[in-house]
């Protein structure tokens, strides 16, 4: 796409399996301000929502093996708080899926820059 | 010949029929190994459906809710939250920076045959361990459901461990994700048509059912209970129960995206994408099937009832006793059908990663430097491999007989998962200073710390009384397992290691130089 004149032989782009860069031009990429933001990206999304999942979910054993007076408050007719914040924990579980989904859509648009901005300046040099 | 028998020997041709359309169409080590990268997102999300949720989910869960109600829920939940853990910290990385296990990943930045070495042997811990679990339920199971077939459990096991091999050794990952795919869509339809029995028994009224399932009636010593099964506490008692209970819930989150046979199924997608949308494809599948439990389970204790399962064949026997007592003969048979195909489909899955690891992981790169010697050899050591595998697990599983207490051994699978496996794969792909004596550390660590804690634990018994008092070992063994791949981190420093971090966190972000799928 950025090659304009004469493609080297063998086509750089997109780099695949031989791809080969050295050590430096790899910590070159790790230090571009777009691989920078899409790591930020990533990190403002998963760290939350993993501290979110794992504290969400270890409630559950917590409040049932420590507090079992509490979970077994019937709250809808015969069912009991346990098995209703139990049934919970699938709809978190698919939201935050759903959630991370949509961010990774992001994440793929910043990684191809990445890759792009590497093959513009490596079909120019 | 019972109809139980007629419906698996027709899943048994079905299978054979993929295999042999497998093995003509897949040749070389990437079709052999992740079934030339080209399995879709759908497909392999139905594909990890079908290679998680073993006989211990349809039969086991059905049956410990069916007799000690909501703390078998339990387990329901904590099965489908560990997919978080998969989708947001494994899948996509994994995918991106490995080829075809899960110690490409580690052996990346860091010494390859040290690491690779004892990678491959926690890899084939978690999956003989498991295969020989699966192995002795199938056995007994065979010989209860087609008790009038007159097929033992010798001839059961040998029967199972013979299709897993020929599945393995012949179509390769191609065939085995088919397996798993069809295995998940039957699973899904018995347990979909179950739960809708059940329902109508009820009128279809959440309401009567849940009022019965807070009234089981069943005897105890010879004295008649009533009970409300929504209320926790029934399997997990003081003293340790609560402990316990937290202990299986962190061996469960942090060990299924440690779990060997779940890890390489995301090398037969095309890209990373693909790997993100299988994961969530996998969710679909196993929340509704978990969600469904309720139905499987709390029916089994509500219709059928303790009493009559026990003296009917056992907690295991639930979820088919109850599809006899709403659907008949034919059902009951296609419900049977079902566990077989279940087990068949998650041994297979278990075979081809062991095999993978062996042949990639220890013979090509632990003995032969990452050089094979002529065109070819690392498919034909893994075919070798799965056909050794199998063999082992079919004399472990005939040695250990039917009436052997084996649930121990899935726990032990996932406290390993979980212990050894996923700190060693996080610390790679998260921590610059990590280095190789960190990683050989780590998996020695978590792996020693589960095996002997489960040993000197209740399951086990070997010393009495077990100075360990709970049957997980996931909150001590884990904590164990990251802190030796911290501490063995600290002994020295690898400066190569600590170079290399930047091109792993690259290609693991970007896919840069990712593995392709092969041409059409």
């Amino acid at each position: 796409m950025r090659q304009k004149t004469d493609p080297p032989p063998p086509p750089v782009e997109p780099p695949g399996a031989d791809a080969k860069l050295d050590a430096a031009e790899w910590r070159r990429v790790a230090a571009t301000p777009e691989f920078k933001a899409l790591l930020d990206a990533k990190r403002r999304f998963i760290v939350p929502a993993t501290v979110f999942f794992v504290v969400y979910y270890f409630a559950l054993p917590v409040l049932v093996g420590y507090a079992p007076r509490l979970m077994e408050r019937k709250v809808l007719g015969p069912v009991n708080l346990a098995y209703l914040f139990a049934l919970s924990q699938f709809f978190m579980a698919w939201i935050i899926a759903a959630l991370y989904v949509r961010a990774a859509g992001r994440f793929d648009r910043m990684a191809a820059g990445v890759i792009e901005r590497l093959r513009g300046r490596r079909g120019g040099a | 010949m019972s109809i139980a028998l007629v419906m698996f020997l027709a899943f048994v041709a079905v299978t054979l029929g993929i295999t042999y359309w497998a093995a003509r169409r897949s040749s070389g080590a990437n079709a052999y190994f992740a079934a030339g990268r080209q399995i879709t997102g759908w497909q392999n999300g139905i594909a990890v459906a079908g290679d998680y949720m073993s006989a211990a989910s349809f039969l086991g869960i059905a049956g410990i809710i069916a007799f000690q109600g909501y703390d078998g829920f339990m387990y329901s939940v904590g099965w489908l939250v560990a997919y978080l853990t998969v989708l947001l910290v494994v899948a996509e990385p994994l995918r991106n920076a490995g080829k075809y296990t899960m110690a490409d990943v580690l052996a990346y930045r860091l010494r390859p045959r040290p690491v690779r070495a004892m990678a491959s042997l926690s890899t084939l811990t978690v999956s003989t361990f498991y295969m020989i679990a699966q192995m002795v339920g199938a056995g007994a199971l065979v010989s209860l459901l087609l008790k009038d077939s007159g097929i033992s459990y010798q001839a059961a096991v040998i029967g199972v461990g013979v299709l897993m091999i020929v599945y393995v050794v012949f179509g390769g990952m191609l065939a085995t994700t088919w397996v798993q795919i069809i295995k998940a869509i039957l699973l899904m339809a018995g347990t979909v048509l179950l739960s809708i029995l059940v329902m109508a028994r009820f009128g279809f009224s959440l309401a009567s059912f849940f009022d019965a399932v807070a009234h089981v009636t069943y005897h105890e010593g010879g004295v008649l209970l009533t009970r409300d099964f929504l209320q926790p506490g029934l399997r997990f008692k003081p003293p340790y129960g609560a402990l316990d209970l937290i202990s299986l819930g962190l061996a469960l989150i942090f060990g299924t995206a440690g779990l060997p046979h779940i890890l390489v199924r995301f090398y037969t997608v095309p890209d990373a994408r693909t790997a993100r949308i299988s994961v969530v494809w996998a969710m679909a599948i196993i929340g509704a099937f978990y969600i469904l439990t309720t139905f499987l389970g709390f029916g089994a204790a509500t219709i059928i009832g303790r009493d009559r399962i026990a003296t009917g064949g056992g907690t295991n026997m639930s979820a088919p006793l109850l599809a006899a007592e709403l659907g008949g003969e034919v059902f009951f048979a296609f419900v049977s059908a079902i566990a077989f195909a279940t087990i068949l489909a998650v041994v297979a899955g278990l075979t081809i990663s062991a095999s993978t690891s062996f042949a990639h992981d220890f013979y090509t790169n632990v003995l032969h430097r990452g050089a094979e010697r002529g065109p070819g050899e690392e498919v034909r050591v893994a075919r070798a491999t799965a056909f050794v595998v199998g063999a082992v697990a079919i004399a472990a599983a005939i040695l250990l007989g039917p009436n052997a207490n084996v649930a121990f051994l899935v726990a032990l699978a996932f406290a390993v998962a979980a212990s050894a496996n996923l700190p060693v794969i996080v610390l790679s792909l998260f921590w610059r200073r990590f280095n190789t004596t960190g990683a050989v550390a780590g998996l020695a660590t978590g792996l020693a710390a589960s095996i002997i804690l489960i040993l000197v634990g209740p399951s086990v018994k070997l010393l009495d009384p077990p100075p360990f008092p709970l049957e997980n070992p996931g909150i001590l063994s884990i904590p164990l397992g990251f802190l030796g791949a911290v501490l063995g981190t600290f002994l020295g420093r690898e400066p190569e290691a600590e170079e290399k971090f930047d091109e792993l966190i690259v290609r693991a972000n970007t896919g840069l130089g990712a593995e392709k799928a092969s041409a059409h």
